[in-house]
């Protein structure tokens, strides 16, 4: 977490969807226009606690339940939003996105353009990622590459509580389309137990996280691991045992992938020399082979090593030993940051 | 009961937009003879002409305001016309110029104004979800304004319709979906794609009163549109209307219709709408010089709208990396106070 001097302390601690919930309730307050709208958000109060107690503040007109008719809902919240009204929208799994995916890729990132930006589309599209659950290939996805490719979607993807106020602060204020991409397995669900990290000081006012600042998690000397979402704290972990080995790891949390805080990375790897990208995503046409080309092209001197972390190119299997062996760990990691010593 | 000022206004509409398609054909050819490339010539790209719709565009948007929000799909002008879009910006924006209404981003199917609540797409039925959103908008802020979504009648099997049409009616939604039966989808005629003679009796499935209007009579269209309309304005919910259009042109210009009977396009030539409104202009009284003059107008501003839209410039190139938000690149600015988060990693 980024420390600063002279600071407030913060002592409360919210899981990230209790952050997460915390913003829209703020932003609800505020403007009549921002409503919410997914399946199961209402008396449910989402699948991922997403919604979590909204619907007793704000009632069924602004917490809306929907018919299982993506396409319908998402693209009702394109046209409201070019209404100039600020709908957020939920896919209760990201791996959803191919039954709507014309109203995402064709209406929602185009439109602003098309119009030579005389529309705009103040819409925030939540979704929950993720793995490492056992609930194999059309449950598990990230796809963050997915989204981040089309041109006309901003993509944040928060990993921690702090952070995910703050983005949801910033996505919902934000003139245009938004791809909030939130972790499953960091939400502090009951029955989907989060590690230690996501649970964090939350200050009780609003505040905003600019999109494509990428935070350093941990600050080192030795080598740049870049990643997002729940890899963050995979890392960190590895970090920690690694400098009981006498290595020095640094970790960037990129926060956004669009816009993308190339400078953060960029500097961090002059710093190091060594890059590691890990991803929950798949391998080939993604986020590490993205992060890597962009590093290369600002600054190919600075590369001393790669290496690239990602689901190999393969559906997200169910059974347990075999989701293991196709989403990085953190012994995966240390090995990976090994490589590059 | 419609008024003689209300047909004079709906037959404008009518033969501005048969005129503007007619010499649309005649300003895409040029420069594509003669061999026929698509993307040669003033106006590049498909070009889908609505010759033979007018009708439904005129006879619902009759009904609308500028706080009405119209969704349109591929086959666009005549509801652009009808809704009041602008016509010169219109025009540049199809023949791809930087003073278009999308700055030459767009072209002809994803035109947008909203000044007058105006958009269309070029996905199949993708409208129809974004009219169901704008009418969401107005019940939400309790206003009397409506939604119409234009959609072909080969689009009525398609996802994005039926979801819109149970979305629309499970929310009570002032929106009126405005199926436009020219009964051909490119080469497929209806009654080997759907069982369903009368597409109005999908509406039955959600239920939402359907109807259907067998004429290519503005007049007709007209009537109907008004009780949809109406029941939207007055918050009682969507309504489904297919009206009989006919296609006079291909699908897209260049279209060799070679799997279309002679004897169809021959019908299709003959059941004129506007010729049919003259004649109820007639009826009430309005003398063919009048007309005369209407058309005549008509034409002179559609001649205008080319004319403006050849006149402009064409974008400069660098302009191609701008418009992806409005609000590049990070959003809103940073408020984040300086905090320490006891707790956090140190």
């Amino acid at each position: 977490m980024a420390q600063k001097e002279h600071s407030k302390v913060i002592e409360r601690e919210l899981t990230m969807s209790r952050a997460m919930v915390e913003a829209i309730a703020h932003e609800m307050r505020e403007n009549e226009e921002v409503f919410y709208m997914g399946e199961d958000v209402a008396d449910y109060g989402g699948i991922f606690d997403s919604t979590q107690g909204l619907l007793d503040e704000f009632g069924y007109d602004r917490i809306m339940d929907v018919p299982i008719s993506e396409t319908a809902y998402l693209g009702a919240a394109v046209g409201a939003a070019q209404e100039g009204m600020r709908p957020i929208a939920e896919l209760m799994f990201v791996d959803f996105f191919g039954v709507a995916m014309d109203q995402i890729y064709n209406q929602m990132a185009k439109n602003t353009y098309m119009s030579g930006g005389n529309v705009s589309v103040p819409l925030v599209l939540t979704a929950a990622v993720g793995g490492t659950y056992n609930d194999a290939a059309q449950h598990s996805q990230t796809l963050y590459g997915t989204f981040a490719h089309v041109p006309g979607l901003k993509v944040v993807v928060p990993s921690t509580a702090y952070d995910a106020k703050g983005l949801m602060h910033n996505a919902i204020r934000d003139d245009d389309p938004v791809m909030y991409m939130f972790h499953k397995r960091l939400m502090g669900i009951g029955w989907l137990p989060a590690p230690d990290g996501p649970k964090t000081p939350v200050p009780e006012e609003d505040y905003t996280i600019p999109f494509g600042s990428a935070d350093v998690k941990r600050e080192g000397d030795d080598v740049t691991i870049v990643t997002l979402g729940l890899h963050v704290h995979r890392a960190l972990e590895a970090a920690e045992s690694l400098a009981d080995d006498g290595v020095s790891a640094e970790v960037v949390d990129l926060r956004s992938l669009v816009p993308l805080d190339t400078d953060t990375v960029v500097e961090s790897v002059e710093k190091t020399g060594n890059l590691v990208v890990v991803d929950e995503d798949y391998r080939s046409f993604g986020v590490t082979g993205e992060i890597v080309a962009s590093v290369a092209e600002e600054n190919l001197g600075a590369l001393d090593s790669v290496e690239r972390l990602a689901v190999p190119d393969v559906p997200i299997p169910y059974s347990r030993p075999l989701e293991n062996e196709v989403v990085p760990d953190v012994a995966d990691i240390e090995a990976a940051v090994e490589r590059t010593q | 009961m419609v008024s003689v000022n209300e047909l004079r206004e709906m037959y404008v509409d009518m033969v501005t937009a048969r005129h503007y398609e007619e010499r649309l054909q005649e300003e895409y050819l040029e420069g594509k003879q003669p061999a026929f490339d698509i993307s040669a010539g003033p106006i590049p790209g498909e070009l889908h002409l609505a010759a033979g719709h007018e009708a439904s565009a005129a006879g619902v948007c009759q009904h609308l305001r500028d706080d009405d929000t119209v969704t349109a799909p591929h086959r666009p002008h005549h509801v652009a016309i009808a809704k009041g879009v602008d016509l010169e910006r219109m025009t540049a924006e199809i023949f791809g110029r930087e003073t278009g209404l999308g700055k030459g981003k767009g072209g002809h199917m994803h035109l947008f104004d909203p000044d007058v609540g105006f958009a269309c797409s070029g996905i199949i039925a993708e409208g129809c979800p974004p009219a169901a959103g704008a009418g969401l908008a107005a019940k939400k802020r309790n206003t009397d304004s409506v939604a119409v979504a234009y959609l072909g009648e080969g689009a009525i099997d398609q996802g994005a319709f039926l979801e819109s049409l149970n979305f629309a009616a499970v929310h009570d939604l002032p929106v009126v979906f405005v199926v436009e039966d020219n009964d051909w989808a490119i080469s497929m005629p209806k009654g080997r794609v759907t069982d369903v003679e009368n597409g109005a009796q999908r509406a039955g499935g959600f239920d939402m009163p359907g109807v259907r209007v067998d004429h290519d009579d503005a007049v007709a269209i007209y009537d109907a549109a008004k009780e949809a309309i109406g029941r939207a304005r007055d918050r009682n919910g969507p309504t489904l209307m297919e009206v009989q259009v006919h296609r006079r042109m291909g699908h897209f210009m260049g279209d060799p219709e070679s799997y279309r009977p002679e004897e169809d396009q021959e019908a299709a030539a003959e059941r004129d709408s506007i010729a049919r409104l003259e004649a109820d202009l007639q009826s009430h009284g309005v003398d063919e010089e009048s007309i005369e003059e209407l058309r005549d107008d008509a034409h002179e501003r559609v001649e205008d709208a080319i004319a403006f839209a050849k006149d402009q410039p064409e974008p400069d190139p660098s302009a191609a990396h701008e418009d992806v938000f409005v609000n590049p690149p990070s959003g809103v600015t940073d408020t984040e106070p300086e905090y320490d988060l006891a707790g956090g990693d140190d």
